[in-house]
């Protein structure tokens, strides 16, 4: 029997979905490089090497040893001017992919449509279906082919309209220049210096998404989920008699 | 079929790797390449650019209370600048130093640290961000670079304010010197601060006069000065990029 082939990603979702993937990769990986300068992490306002940490990574005090190995930096040696000047001009760029793709997905019905669940789905006892249907390695619903499952509606929900913009308006927050133009924002995180840290804990989020993310994908059929983000079609599972 | 399914495997797994490799080697070739350089560059522009349409020229960088300083004010860069000018100034306590300021001004000057002090003063507690990612609260007092500067008289077609120093973090030649723009310079936070916690400023911090521009981090807060030149472009300057570490690839605008 042929396979069901179904067109399943806008084009609009496959050229942001992989614009995203290298930007947060480069954004991510000066981030680390930047981590390294001062790889100690601070609640409140103030912190530096005198004061307590929250968090410690070490690395600086032994020379040439430091807290993120090189191939996890941008760019591999120390620079922390270079990762500066990728990590500004990769974040511009998300800034305008994610306001561009929150238009788009709000007006074509993506978000509504494709990504929050129905009253149905989130009831306890679907979810409960949902996480052994996850646990079964089975990630298609039959009653939905080709639309994402709850658990994986959910994640992505956190990360578009939770992890993103706590992103932002942690990174914001570091900069002086907005600090003076929106003192709030230090009032609402508690400081810069905790800003700094929630920057990087849900930078470490973001990490295990995309962890759990790859994983998925591969669990799922890596060629044929592979296929429907760049081309946009995908080959439904076949029928299972059971 | 198994093995057919694990060679798949293998072969993305290997695939991807060598990706994240190539990938990773490209970024470094690119970081070094000049004209790729310039591309990453033009954000500054764009962060600039922004950040002055939301700050205007008045907003003022948070000033705390007593009680939010930090219990040490670390310092960074030259903690005791070996040149010997600066040596034979800090032998005779700064009673020889002076400030010199000159450039696109009228009135050229060369002020004692007695006449600084003259000066009505500005008393600011704020935070100070290093570009390397820490803070630390200090509370500062000296003049408002305005003053001096309408002590001076700008002549119009002035545009920036370079501050030159006394200290050399590489060779003796190469001293530290900073910029900043005229919305910056005469920003009413934007001092030249001969105090720090209510005692005259350690050496380690910059004595005895050293800049405050607190919407911007740390490097801009250029210590041990003894000149400031008005000027039209920072092109023909050093590096040419407006800094010690400007020419070193930092940015030129750190309100970021």
């Amino acid at each position: 029997m042929e396979p069901t082939v179904i067109y399943r990603h806008s084009v609009v979702t496959r050229v942001l979905h992989w614009l995203n993937a290298v930007c947060v990769l480069l954004v991510l990986m000066s981030g680390l490089q930047i981590f390294n300068a001062h790889p100690r992490l601070y609640w409140g306002e103030y912190g530096a090497n005198t004061d307590p940490a929250f968090i410690d990574l070490g690395g600086q005090h032994a020379p040439g040893q430091k807290a993120f190995p090189q191939w996890a930096t941008l760019p591999s040696w120390q620079d922390l001017a270079a990762g500066r000047r990728w990590h500004f001009f990769f974040a511009w760029v998300l800034v305008f992919n994610s306001t561009l793709y929150l238009l788009v997905s709000f007006v074509n019905g993506h978000v509504r449509r494709d990504l929050v669940p129905s009253r149905v789905e989130i009831s306890p006892r679907h979810l409960v279906q949902d996480l052994r249907n996850h646990l079964r390695l089975r990630f298609s619903s039959r009653k939905a082919p080709g639309h994402y499952n709850t658990l994986q509606k959910l994640a992505y929900l956190v990360v578009i309209f939770g992890l993103a913009p706590m992103m932002l308006i942690t990174g914001l927050t570091l900069s002086p220049g907005i600090d003076a133009a929106a003192p709030w924002l230090l009032d609402l995180l508690g400081g810069r210096q905790s800003a700094r840290t929630l920057h990087f804990l849900t930078a470490m989020l973001i990490v295990l998404f995309i962890a759990v993310h790859l994983v998925m994908v591969l669990l799922a059929g890596p060629l044929n989920e592979l296929r429907s983000m760049i081309t946009g079609r995908f080959e439904l599972p076949p029928e299972k008699t059971e | 079929m198994t093995s057919r399914i694990l060679t798949r495997r293998q072969m993305l797994l290997r695939g991807s790797s060598v990706l994240g490799g190539l990938l990773l080697a490209g970024c470094d070739r690119l970081t070094n390449a000049p004209s790729f350089r310039r591309v990453l560059e033009g954000a500054e522009g764009l962060t600039y650019r922004s950040q002055r349409l939301l700050l205007g020229s008045g907003a003022l960088a948070r000033e705390f209370r007593e009680s939010d300083l930090s219990p040490v004010f670390r310092s960074n860069g030259t903690s005791f600048p070996d040149t010997d000018l600066y040596q034979r100034l800090l032998e005779k306590e700064f009673a020889d130093w002076r400030l010199a300021v000159g450039g696109l001004v009228a009135k050229p000057l060369n002020l004692s640290l007695s006449a600084l002090r003259a000066m009505p003063s500005r008393t600011q507690i704020t935070r100070h961000d290093c570009v390397e990612g820490w803070s630390a609260i200090g509370k500062w007092r000296g003049v408002q670079l305005s003053s001096v500067l309408k002590l001076a008289q700008v002549l119009p077609h002035a545009r920036y304010v370079v501050f030159h120093c006394a200290d050399s973090l590489e060779s003796d030649e190469d001293t530290y010197y900073e910029s900043v723009d005229l919305l910056d310079a005469f920003h009413p936070q934007t001092l030249l601060a001969y105090e720090l916690n209510g005692k005259p400023l350690p050496v380690q911090n910059g004595a005895p006069l050293r800049l405050r521009v607190e919407r911007q981090l740390g490097y801009k807060q250029a210590k041990y000065l003894i000149g400031i030149d008005v000027v039209a472009g920072l092109g023909g300057i050093r590096g040419g990029k407006g800094g010690f570490w400007e020419d070193r690839g930092y940015e030129w605008y750190a309100g970021i």
